[in-house]
């Protein structure tokens, strides 16, 4: 019994550390509102729901070679289509592939194409919303009237015009998709920043003598990266969509890449017979898109309290 | 965006100026404008980073030189890119999008050929999400946190979870190979086909006119997978905004004064706070209808749909830049004008936004 005391009152000092009004440093502050934040998240199931989800994603691709013995490319062409079974737990395709291998490993694909594009479109949309708030006038006004002109644009059509273009392949959709994604990102963080423009401690660093570059990168960037992420997260799920679309379509990754959309388009032609080439890579998709959908509705209830219940 | 009226200086009010509702329309219209412009900018863009050579795709490559200069000055692509654009602006403005490869046909005809089974789907489709997403909505805001609104909501986050094409193959494996409930991929039974005189090019429209009932049921019979598919999309959207717009109406005063005057609860919601938010829901519709057009296109592909969604992937798969861009260009404009319309409808109908 008094072992058990030791953990829990180091449990509440953390806890006193992380909940006090009187911070002792920046990591404090930040560390206690992130504890705040989780504490709400956490009080949201179907947020928890979607958080597990996406770990697993990440747990899946991270250890996909170690998951299953099979390769995703190995064939076996006398055990193509067989049903899901105890050897293959999602069956096999149409060139005896094991496609809970090709599963794991598409997971690998479909976060690097995700990461690739939040890498390249939400820095863009950032650096542009920025700009646009911090400096208004002309600037403001041209930045934002391009932004409105890719917002008008119709993202899958264009994500296949442009991938007819540059030819077909991963690379090009993530240009694509990232092309056509950055203008919300845009709009969001010229909002935080015209919040914020006018507070004295923007005026202080002014007054230090700060340049408008090293105002807008040192302290207005930060201040919007948080909703920006949440933005992220919450068109994750569009993004996965968009990306598995083309590869649908053939256009995305192409074969042998395990990727999810491909595979769906691959068993097509086996739908009526071998229902499970075409059903487990769709599985795959919809349940870490639900899982994107539901964590950034949590994250985004807790930021805005007003749209949520 | 600046108000004409309000930021006009004190001493000049006898300048001239338009009436406020036409001064709002002539700034959307010429937002519109530029968006256009820049959609043909970008389409214009792909169409000259194609690797494909248009003069010898023309001319075939045996063609002499003298043909293959003549051809090129012919196609204006001697001229600096600035004004290849200004041609190519005059070309589309006039419906000129050049000469389909694959059909061998001109774009614009094919398009126009194609489009109506589109629009047939997109509308049946909006249709069904306004008819479902409204009450959808309506409901999970009266009971705001209760098990309906979870109902609706976790139904919408599928609908943004769920990738169209795979759901649109299983909804084909059940509800057509295993139940037998619906007619297959296509707008028509193959018996049919050709059958009917084609008047609005929508089958269902033709074979009412034609008189031809057993036909139109088969043409609903088909069309009931695929736009029901992508009536759950924009059920998906037009709920949650149903939802947020209803729950921001509940809250205001003239609800509770009409509680407490004692109007039943189903005429306080379904007639008072329905007929607020009447206005905002006109633009979220427009906005999910331009959205469902573009969503056909991975639709149409299930579906062997002979739409426009089709046209574009199967030319695609053949490069046929032309068609591709005619493709984009036709539906980029659709969307863009169907966000005018929400636009200029919001502004003009809510009288706090005048």
């Amino acid at each position: 019994m008094t072992d058990s005391v030791q953990p829990v009152s180091t449990r509440s000092a953390v806890r006193d550390w992380l909940m006090t009004d009187t911070p002792r440093s920046r990591l404090q502050a930040r560390c206690g509102r992130f504890y705040l934040g989780w504490l709400g998240l956490i009080r949201n199931p179907l947020a928890m729901v979607g958080l597990v989800i996406v770990l697993l994603l990440l747990a899946a691709a991270a250890l996909a070679p170690w998951l299953t013995e099979y390769s995703p490319y190995a064939q076996d062409l006398r055990g193509r289509l067989q049903p899901p079974d105890a050897a293959h737990w999602m069956g096999t395709d149409e060139l005896g592939r094991d496609i809970l291998s090709r599963v794991l490993h598409g997971a690998q694909l479909t976060l690097y194409i995700v990461a690739l594009v939040a890498v390249i479109a939400a820095p863009v949309g950032l650096l542009i919303g920025t700009v646009a708030g911090y400096l208004g006038g002309w600037v403001d006004a041209a930045l934002m009237r391009l932004t409105d002109i890719f917002l008008a644009f119709p993202r899958l059509i264009l994500a296949l015009a442009f991938v007819s273009a540059l030819g077909p392949g991963i690379e090009n959709a993530v240009l694509a998709i990232a092309l056509t994604a950055w203008p919300p990102y845009a709009r969001i963080s010229r909002a935080e920043t015209i919040t914020v423009r006018a507070s004295d401690f923007i005026a202080a660093v002014r007054l230090q003598g700060a340049s408008q570059g090293r105002i807008i990168a040192r302290h207005i960037v930060p201040l919007c990266v948080s909703s920006v992420i949440i933005r992220v997260t919450l068109d994750m799920a569009g993004i996965i969509l968009t990306a598995a679309g083309l590869g649908f379509l053939g256009l995305g990754a192409q074969p042998p890449l395990p990727e999810w959309g491909a595979m769906v388009s691959s068993g097509r032609q086996f739908l009526l017979d071998q229902w499970w080439v075409a059903t487990m890579p769709g599985i795959a998709i919809f349940v870490v898109c639900l899982g994107f959908n539901l964590l950034g509705d949590g994250l985004r209830d807790l930021l805005d309290p007003k749209q949520g219940r | 965006m600046v108000d004409p009226v309000s930021a006009r200086p004190a001493g000049s009010r006898r300048r001239l100026s338009l009436p406020r509702p036409i001064a709002v329309a002539v700034g959307i219209v010429a937002q519109v404008g530029l968006t256009l412009l820049g959609l043909l900018l970008v389409t214009f863009l792909i169409g000259r980073v194609v690797p494909v050579d248009p003069v010898l795709a023309a001319v075939g490559d045996r063609a002499p030189q003298a043909v293959y200069e003549r051809v090129r000055i012919e196609l204006g692509l001697h001229l600096p890119l600035h004004e290849q654009f200004v041609v190519y602006v005059g070309k589309v403005v006039t419906g000129d999008f050049g000469e389909s490869v694959l059909t061998a046909r001109p774009v614009i005809e094919d398009i126009a050929h194609v489009f109506p089974a589109t629009l047939e789907l997109a509308t049946i489709g909006v249709l069904i999400g306004i008819l479902f997403g409204i009450p959808a909505g309506v409901v999970a805001a009266v009971h705001q946190g209760r098990w309906p609104d979870q109902l609706v909501r976790v139904f919408g986050l599928v609908g943004y979870s769920v990738p169209i094409f795979w759901l649109g193959l299983v909804g084909l494996l059940l509800f057509y190979a295993h139940w037998g409930l619906v007619a297959g991929p296509g707008r028509l039974d193959i018996f049919y086909e050709g059958l009917v005189e084609p008047v609005t090019g929508l089958i269902m429209v033709d074979a009412l006119l034609a008189g031809e009932v057993e036909i139109f049921w088969n043409a609903v019979s088909h069309l009931l997978l695929p736009a029901g598919l992508l009536g759950y999309f924009s059920l998906a959207y037009i709920s949650r905004m149903t939802r947020s717009f209803m729950i921001d109406q509940l809250r205001q005063e003239y609800v509770t004064t009409a509680r407490v005057k004692g109007v039943a609860e189903w005429r306080v919601i379904w007639v008072h706070a329905l007929r607020n938010i009447q206005v905002p829901l006109i633009t979220v519709i427009a906005l999910s209808y331009a959205n469902l057009l573009e969503g056909s296109v991975l639709t149409e592909t299930v579906f062997a749909w002979p739409g426009l969604g089709q046209y574009i992937t199967n030319s695609l798969r053949k490069a046929d830049m032309n068609a591709v861009l005619g493709g984009t260009v036709v539906v980029g404009t659709c969307f863009i004008a169907l966000n005018m319309v929400s636009d200029l409808l919001y502004r003009l109908l809510d009288p706090r936004a005048r």
